[in-house]
């Protein structure tokens, strides 16, 4: 039952769920149909607020992003989730569970949530997660969340394409110091201290204070007021506090737009997902998905194992080689 | 189609508190290479449906032990076909007596697991349902 790329993008315009869900996968498995329904949906996609929640496992990202879902659709906005979870490097499975602590709007039809695993090592994630959003977006949803672990440098190459990023931390990980050695300071627009119910709150807070201090404001790209990024104050569970990050997500963006932040990153998001796209398919050219080298230059290796070719001299033969 | 991960949703619709089962499972299915969504406790057929069309899944496996089977699970089928998913293979398991598994199998409910199922067999009814054969990797 393969859609064509022109009705499958006409559903996703329509706002149907088989279709956008369809498409998420199309895209997910780098499948022509899938790139040429985005091709035909790009026009539409751009619009909506993308929101990324980052942070430690278990630091109640998911919970958060349930009760902003709420906040938000008690507003009238229609919402769509990416949720990114690890896969498994030896087998590739994965178990995504982010769902089960979004359930608060499970059933409305103007909430879109997709799991994501984060699949082969080889890059793709952030071309993907892009995808997804961008489907979901050409869907007419006016936020999109997207949760990813804030670990590695994959993940924070995903929350990099949200114009708004959330970095959530609780007390008494460690996070603050994380944050800090994960590079999660530098990209962060708003701080979000969750768990509040906890003791070490305050301690998390003031860390945060004093890091951000230490960290040159960044100048606003017209010269303008720069942004400083809050810290907020959460209990997720209760959803208490939850609405002040939905707002101060809003004024983010309001600054974004005021301040020409919002198309640099718009500009930015492209860019790096051209850049992505080309580091996929060069590497794609040299090795399979599971990173074991293409038969095409099993010659070289042997040249390579035995020393008597760089690893210089084999990635220049194989670009010289590169056919897209 | 090429290849890629099947993606299962593995669900607790019912009221009974126990995912233990169907956490065992949902492991299992990890191990052999599948993305499985797992939603928790308490799931409604809506929310199940929701799910497993939201996230494109090409099963859904479900695990009830309240006895409430015979209405839940086919009720999630029909629900599936209504929303014009009548492709995804839908799978089931818990106590559930052989005359309620031959129903549950005449009412689209493709296996049913009983209590202690070794889930290598349930590996093995996902690798070998036609519908996933060319999604596979061959095995070497
Ligand atoms: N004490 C406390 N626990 C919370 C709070 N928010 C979330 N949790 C719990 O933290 C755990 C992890 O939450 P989850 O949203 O799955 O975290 P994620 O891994 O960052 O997505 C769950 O058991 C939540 O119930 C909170 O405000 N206070
Ligand atoms: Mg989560």
């Amino acid at each position: 039952m393969d859609a064509t790329a022109a009705s499958l993008a006409d559903g996703v315009a329509r706002g149907d769920r088989r279709s956008i869900a369809r498409l998420i996968s199309l895209a997910e498995n780098d499948d022509p149909i899938g790139a040429e329904a985005l091709r035909i949906l790009h026009p539409r996609a751009g619009k909506a607020h993308v929101i990324g929640i980052t942070g430690s496992p278990g630091t109640g990202k998911s919970t958060l992003t349930d009760r902003l879902i709420e906040a938000a659709r008690r507003r009238g906005k229609t919402v769509g989730v990416v949720a990114v979870d690890p896969s498994s490097p030896y087998t590739g499975g994965a178990i995504l569970g982010d769902r089960i602590r979004m359930q608060s709007r499970s059933t409305d039809p103007a909430v879109f949530i997709r799991s994501m695993g984060t699949r082969g090592a080889l890059g793709g994630l952030s071309s993907h997660t892009a995808d997804a959003v961008k489907v979901l977006e050409a869907a007419g949803k006016d936020l999109v969340f997207v949760e990813t672990v804030g670990v590695g440098q994959a993940e924070v190459d995903v929350v990099r394409l949200a114009d708004t990023v959330v970095v959530v931390l609780v007390p008494n990980l460690g996070d603050d110091v994380q944050a800090v050695k994960a590079g999660l300071m530098e990209i962060a627009d708003l701080f979000v201290v969750n768990k509040g119910d906890l003791s070490g709150a305050d301690k998390v807070a003031a860390d945060v204070e004093a890091n951000l201090m230490l960290a040159h404001p960044p100048a606003a790209p017209d010269g303008g007021v720069p942004w400083s990024p809050p810290i907020l104050r959460t209990i997720a569970e209760r959803g208490e506090g939850v609405v002040a990050v939905l707002e101060a997500a809003a004024r983010h963006r309001a600054w974004s737009e005021t301040s020409g932040e919002w198309s640099r990153r718009r500009v930015r998001r492209v860019l790096d997902q051209v850049r992505a796209l080309l580091e996929r398919k060069v590497t794609l050219f040299a090795f399979e998905p599971d990173g074991t080298p293409r038969p095409a230059w099993k010659a070289l290796l042997g040249d390579l194992v035995a020393g008597r070719l760089s690893p210089q001299d084999a990635a220049g033969r194989l670009l010289a080689a590169f056919k897209p | 189609m090429t290849e890629r991960p099947i993606r299962v949703l593995v669900a607790k619709p019912g009221l009974d508190g126990h995912d233990r089962g169907a956490k065992v499972v949902a492991r299992a299915l990890r191990d052999a290479g599948f993305e499985v969504i797992y939603t928790g406790l308490r799931q409604t057929p809506q929310q199940i449906v929701a799910a497993a069309v939201q996230e494109d899944v090409d099963l859904v496996g479900l695990s009830c032990l309240s006895g409430a089977h015979m209405t839940l699970f086919p009720k999630i089928k029909q629900l599936l076909v209504t929303e014009g998913a009548e492709d995804v293979v839908v799978f089931g398991g818990g106590i559930i007596p052989d005359d309620d598994a031959a129903r549950l199998k005449a009412s689209g409910i493709e296996a049913v697991f009983g209590p202690g199922t070794d889930t290598r067999e349930i590996v093995r009814f996902i690798d070998q349902h036609p519908r996933f054969a060319a999604l596979r990797p061959v095995a070497a």
